[in-house]
């Protein structure tokens, strides 16, 4: 009497479990992994990820947003009574540094001439810079995709059409646009300025998109997905769009960060946000006049326009630097002759 | 070529028209020149209101008033310019014009010059000394320049750089933290730049951190802020270091003849020191005579590089002309510097020199030499608060553009064929990394006429940029019409020259038609 092992079929549990440990190990990245971990490395752009996350939070959970309130005790357009006089800030600095000892006090960002809170009104300029932010850089995004694409894939008179058109927005200077268009759009909230804005400032995405797409198309790839029956917006969306994605992701932050600077540099010049609402801009260009006497009015805005469009440009440089597939880092003559120096004492 | 030309207007012709029609539709939306009637509380207002409809035929559809623009503008190809007036003040938008594009010419010109030539130098400098401290720093430096609000800088630089520099030169003395953070800065940067073994970068260091504490020393002690001049040793020591500076980096001081060439021209500008300032009391000072005599100095340069012979003249006159423009441009520093003193004692300027406000100082009249003193008083800040923007840009253009030529196989061929590392640098790869910069810089250049919208909005200065902003603001349609037109023809010039320029330094472009 033999005893016959049952013949193990290749889904059986043991084999497959076996295999699924080694197969990992081998396992390629995708390219979202492959970048991912080349964005960790990025020290800047993980540090101006963690400076904006750190403002946003702070922005949007201090003084709340639409009918959720926030947990700073002022909001930013009820007048209150001055806390010290002139509205100086309440913020003390450790008396290590010189200052009368730490402390936030009520009014930490000072007080404007009739009693508002700057701080809160900071927060709500940091609002409407990042709410500008993201309405025109998910706009622009799509815009510039699309049109970019479009122009690309097919070329020929539809191509010739699309840019011509591009080349028509892009002949004049954004500023002088958004003006107009602020002036348009501007008295009818920050969101609609965003969207008007988003409408003009996917010219420079478009442009790139159309050459990587130019250039994608002859690849091989695509005749083999035609071959294989694809139709041409499923090639366009599922084979070269992902290719095109580190263009698309890298421009698309730096865009974002030129559209804050935008926002605030038009609502500076009167065509961009206007009171009642509150923008940065807006608050340097109210309270330039005061900066030799209550300079405080004037710091914070600026240095929080500064945190944003800088964090923001680290990032979209750290992306840059994770999808550049050429990046060689070559260690610098003096890391060489310290390793060489190092394998000399161990006596390699 | 004359149909690459033909065509390339007749397109561009299209795209200016088109875009005009477009903008027009939109001003005319976004603005409404009866918004102060709708607010006064005059007794006739429905009367000014009519009197103002009819002033401007509001009542007309878009489309004809923007065809009896055009036809104003199409007047202009037959020498009577016709494009409308400011209804607000009375004033033709020609005259408006060309005081405004006059004056936004004196803006830019230096700050574009300086931004280019300082951004790509260091740019190229930072690609050559790539992942070392000073590229990191720079790179830095540049995304903070770039992040920077415009608007917010030129308020501190109005400040800082004028209300408190102003009152420090009513009693200059110097610090001694500005005497520890100027050594430490010139001497670290100076050190990271040039690069090599330590022993070579702590001299450079120690030669750097000397040279600054000397200077700032004399400037302190002799009061030199209070009455500056070069005086003819600085001139002369100054125009034989750019001598050197020009030969090591155009040909490499082995060559002899481009270097003697070189400290022959710095010797006949030390020579004409003394004599120049005798032929400025006959001669009619005026710009067009003060670039005449830039360009004779190059001229002289290129003869004195010609005469010095050798087995290739060019290469010598190359470099001794290119010595000649920093040593003319010392001497006119000089003369100009000689009258700081009457300048800031002056009746109008008393004691304060550095300006925040317009262009000139009004009534001011007193000589060319004060009056350049005032334009240039006038320009520091506006000019500053460019370069700051500009200079980040270029940066990062040239530096990139530079790591894109040192990756590529000619360079590595180069240096391994053995040639010195300046002449892979400035004659292969400098070349190379300034290609793709000449289709920017033209662009650049010619839209920031257009372009300087804020800088000329804080400094008051009366440009095309305020001029645009004002009438926005003023809902007068003819000025800002008549400033977008200008900005659209420029782009597409400044297009069209990008690609010839293009298409001239790189032999692979064939511009076909």
């Amino acid at each position: 009497m033999t005893i016959e092992t049952p013949p193990s079929d290749p889904g059986s549990g043991a084999e497959v479990n076996e295999n699924a440990i080694e197969l990992k190990e081998v396992e390629g990245l995708s390219q979202g992994q492959i970048v991912f971990r080349r964005f960790i490395r990025h020290r800047g752009a993980i540090g101006g990820l963690f400076a904006i996350a750190s403002v946003a939070v702070l922005a949007y959970t201090s003084i709340g947003v639409g009918p959720v309130p926030g947990w700073w005790k002022f909001n930013h357009f009820s007048p209150n009574d001055v806390i010290n006089p002139g509205g100086t800030p309440t913020l003390g600095v450790p008396t290590w540094l010189g200052g009368s000892g730490f402390a936030i006090g009520d009014a930490p960002f000072g007080q404007d001439e009739i009693g508002r809170d700057i701080f809160a009104r900071t927060m709500k300029g940091v609002q409407t810079s990042l709410n500008v932010m993201f309405i025109i850089g998910a706009l622009s995004a799509f815009f510039g995709i699309i049109i970019g694409a479009v122009s690309g894939f097919y070329r020929g008179w539809v191509d010739q059409l699309l840019m011509r058109f591009t080349d028509l927005i892009i002949t004049f200077p954004v500023l002088v646009i958004g003006a107009v268009l602020g002036k348009l759009a501007g008295s009818g909230g920050t969101i609609w300025l965003a969207v008007v804005l988003g409408a003009i400032a996917w010219t420079g995405l478009a442009r790139l998109v159309r050459g990587d797409f130019l250039s994608l198309r002859e690849r091989e790839f695509v005749d083999a997905a035609r071959v294989a029956g694809a139709s041409n917006f499923r090639i366009i969306r599922k084979h070269m769009l992902p290719n095109a994605m580190g263009v698309i992701i890298v421009n698309t932050t730096l865009l974002m960060s030129a559209a804050v600077l935008l926002e605030a540099a038009l609502s500076f010049l009167g065509f961009g946000v206007r009171a009642p609402d509150v923008s940065l801009g807006l608050m340097i260009s109210q309270y330039q006049s005061a900066f030799s006497t209550r300079p405080w009015l004037f710091w914070w805005p600026g240095l929080f326009i500064i945190i944003i469009a800088l964090s923001i440009n680290f990032i979209g440089d750290g992306l840059r630097d994770a999808f550049d597939p050429r990046q060689k880092r070559v260690p610098s003559a003096r890391a060489m002759e310290k390793a060489s120096r190092r394998d000399a004492a161990a006596g390699v | 070529m004359i149909m690459f030309f033909v065509r390339r207007l007749l397109t561009s012709s299209l795209v200016v028209l088109v875009s005009t029609l477009f903008m027009y539709v939109m001003v005319d939306l976004a603005i409404d020149p009866l918004e102060d009637l709708r607010l006064s509380t005059a007794p006739n207002k429905q009367q000014l209101i009519d009197s103002r409809i009819a002033l401007l035929s509001l009542n007309d559809p878009v489309l004809v008033r923007y065809f009896d623009w055009l036809g104003g503008v199409g007047s202009c190809f037959v020498g009577d310019c016709q494009l409308g007036t400011n209804w607000r003040t009375g004033q033709t938008v020609t005259s408006m014009l060309s005081g405004a594009v006059l004056t936004t010419l004196q803006l830019i010109t230096f700050s574009t010059v300086v931004a280019i030539l300082l951004g790509i130098m260091v740019g190229i400098v930072s690609a050559l000394r790539q992942y070392t401290g000073f590229d990191y720093s720079i790179t830095f430096v540049s995304f903070l320049l770039y992040s920077l609000p415009i608007f917010w800088v030129a308020v501190l630089l109005k400040q800082f750089g004028a209300i408190e520099f102003n009152t420090f030169l009513a009693d200059p003395a110097i610090p001694t933290w500005f005497y520890v953070g100027s050594i430490v800065l010139v001497g670290v940067t100076l050190m990271a730049a040039v690069g090599g073994p330590l022993v070579t970068r702590m001299k450079v260091f120690g030669f750097a951190a000397l040279a600054t504490f000397a200077a700032l020393f004399y400037i302190d002690r002799t009061q030199w802020l209070a009455d500056p001049g070069l005086g003819i040793v600085v001139v002369a020591v100054s125009a034989v270091a750019w001598a050197f500076v020009v030969t090591t980096l155009s040909t490499g001081i082995g060559d002899r003849r481009s270097l003697y060439a070189s400290l022959t021209v710095a010797g006949i500008g030390i020579a004409l020191y003394y004599p120049m300032q005798y032929a400025w009391y006959y001669l009619d000072e005026s710009w067009p005579l003060i670039l005449g005599l830039g360009a004779l100095a190059v001229f002289v340069g290129v003869v004195v590089g010609h005469l010095w012979g050798g087995p290739d003249r060019w290469r010598n006159a190359r470099t001794a002309a290119l010595t000649a423009i920093p040593v003319s441009f010392l001497l006119f520093i000089d003369q100009l510097m000689s009258s700081w003193a009457t300048y800031t004692s002056s009746g109008l300027i008393k004691g304060r020199p550095i300006a925040t406000f317009g262009s000139r100082t009004p009534n001011f009249d007193m000589g060319f030499w004060l009056n350049t003193l005032d334009l240039f008083t006038h320009l520091v800040l506006p000019t500053l608060t460019l370069i700051l923007i500009s200079f980040a840009a270029y940066t990062r253009y040239s530096r990139g553009s530079m790591l894109e030529v040192l990756n590529q196989d000619y360079i590595r061929t180069a240096r391994a064929k053995g040639l010195t590392e300046r002449t892979v640098v400035m004659r292969h790869a400098f070349r190379n990394a300034l290609i793709p910069l000449a289709s920017i810089v033209p662009v650049d250049i010619i839209t920031l006429v257009g372009g300087a919208v804020i800088t000329e909005t804080i400094f008051s200065w009366f440009g095309m940029g305020r001029l645009f902003v004002q009438a926005l603001g003023g809902n007068v349609i003819d000025p800002v019409m008549a400033y977008l037109l200008i900005v659209a023809i420029l782009a597409v010039v400044a297009n069209f020259v990008a690609d010839l320029v293009y298409a001239v330094l790189d032999p692979r472009i064939r511009v076909n038609a």
